[in-house]
């Protein structure tokens, strides 16, 4: 199979390029490893900061992939820089792509939380993911028919951690609590929520007023603490230990489930494919931009360009912005080598 | 009773299982703006009273959510209801009326 670029990962960054690329008249295959295009997106329900549902932005990403050459199920096994400006790239189906640029869209996967061994996650019942939290809400079960008495938030699971190699911050993870608060707090308005945090990275707009909101219209506590440890008492509720920082105390409360904010972290899967291209990737594994403010989505080889969230956290709308001016990008090059 | 030379301390630890937080409920019911509270220290640094007594408003109200009450109070006990942290507040928390409130709770005491 031939055409002028090959987009890897059909998450959002990679739908949004490949049918902006398509809108010049190029040939784009995109390749997604599942069956299904969609991503991370497909296991949320709703989207900060508006509760936009996750379901209607895949559909509109989906429609407007134009002439895009779609391959589910599939992802590449070898990929390799010819002399001239060529890529030629083995599927797992077998097939031989040949292309002129390639995008990695390969974004980022969750911390796997059972990872922090002291937060007991999957030992726990009453323990779980602000993933699982999702699937959830996406499946209407929320938290059960009875109103919980009391649930907690444990923000950083996984991020800014060096014990397990993670010093980023995940950056998506305050609003999202705060985000999931509130749902929690709509479908059971008599519960108690507490969020565990360290600092509350509310940058983006409208994040602040959701914060503002979570505090003011819906009685969400925080407490200034990371959780160092959570167990189970008899009947199967957990108890969770912090310090409260904020009046230098030991604290501790019984809760009826815990949800553990798992962070961003990079996707090590494509490492072998980074390798064979030699791209530089940083210490925290997500790929190296050839230059971070002018040139965040062009890589140290020249056609291969890099989107969304393979070069760090980003959120839903940074990534569209971002996979938009790759699209730029990669037609200003293919106009350069095609052209002479 | 024999003295052995050391003593046992009572636990400094909180335990938000059993808090008591009919204090907070009240001042929350009153003036929803107790819970908007970010813990910046605009108020505390700002206070005429918080550099020569234990005076600090960021503490007290955070004690108070937290149900240590009696320790809450004795960090509001040399306010002069000045008003300079209502005017700080980033938050806009009426501090003034909160410890005017914490005053009448417990109405027996003179700050």
């Amino acid at each position: 199979m031939e055409g002028d670029v090959l987009v890897i990962g059909g998450g959002p960054a990679g739908m949004e390029t490949a049918s902006r690329i398509s809108d010049f008249n190029r040939n784009v295959i995109l390749i997604e490893k599942e069956r299904e295009l969609g991503g991370h997106i497909l296991k949320w329900d709703r989207l900060f900061p508006d509760g936009v549902p996750a379901s209607d932005v895949n559909n509109n990403l989906k429609e407007s992939l134009g002439t895009t050459k779609v391959l589910l199920g599939n992802y590449l096994i070898s990929i390799e820089k010819r002399e001239d400006y060529h890529f030629i790239a083995q599927l797992n189906s077998g097939e031989i792509i040949k292309c002129s640029t390639v995008v990695f869209a390969t974004g980022f996967k969750l911390f796997p939380a059972q990872k922090k061994q002291e937060y007991g996650y999957g030992l726990y019942e009453r323990v779980i993911t602000n993933a699982d939290l999702e699937t959830r809400f996406k499946k209407g079960d929320g938290l059960g028919k009875e109103s919980p008495k009391r649930i907690g938030f444990v923000h950083c699971v996984g991020s800014r951690d060096e014990k397990i190699c993670n010093k980023q911050c995940s950056k998506l993870c305050c609003i999202t609590a705060i985000k999931q608060a509130i749902e929690l707090k709509q479908l059971y308005p008599d519960t108690e929520i507490y969020c565990f945090y360290m600092d509350l990275r509310m940058y983006g707009r409208g994040y602040e007023d959701l914060y503002l909101e979570a505090q003011l219209k819906y009685g969400i506590r925080f407490i200034r603490g990371r959780v160092s440890e959570i167990s189970q008492d008899q009947s199967g509720l957990v108890i969770v230990k912090a310090e409260d920082t904020l009046s230098s105390r030991p604290l501790k409360i019984t809760l009826d489930w815990v949800i553990l904010m798992a962070g961003i972290i990079s996707e090590r899967e494509n490492d072998f494919l980074t390798q064979q291209l030699s791209l530089q990737l940083g210490e925290d594994g997500f790929i190296n931009s050839v230059d971070p403010i002018q040139k965040t989505n062009q890589t140290n080889i020249s056609g291969v360009f890099v989107t969304g969230s393979a070069t760090g956290p980003k959120t839903l709308p940074e990534v569209i912005n971002e996979a938009r001016s790759t699209a730029l990008s990669v037609n200003e090059y293919l106009n350069r080598v095609k052209n002479g | 009773m024999v003295n052995f030379g050391f003593k046992l301390s009572s636990s400094k630890r909180i335990d938000l299982d059993s808090s008591d937080s009919d204090l907070f409920l009240k001042l929350k019911a009153e003036s929803g703006t107790i819970t908007q509270c970010i813990a910046c220290g605009s108020c505390a640094s700002s206070c005429s009273a918080g550099n020569f007594t234990p005076v600090n408003f960021r503490k007290a109200i955070l004690l108070i959510e937290r149900g240590r009450n009696e320790e809450a109070k004795e960090l509001i006990k040399g306010c002069m209801l000045c008003g300079k942290c209502t005017l700080v507040c980033p938050r806009g928390i009426n501090t003034r009326e909160i410890i005017l409130s914490i005053n009448q709770y417990y109405k027996k005491e003179r700050f």
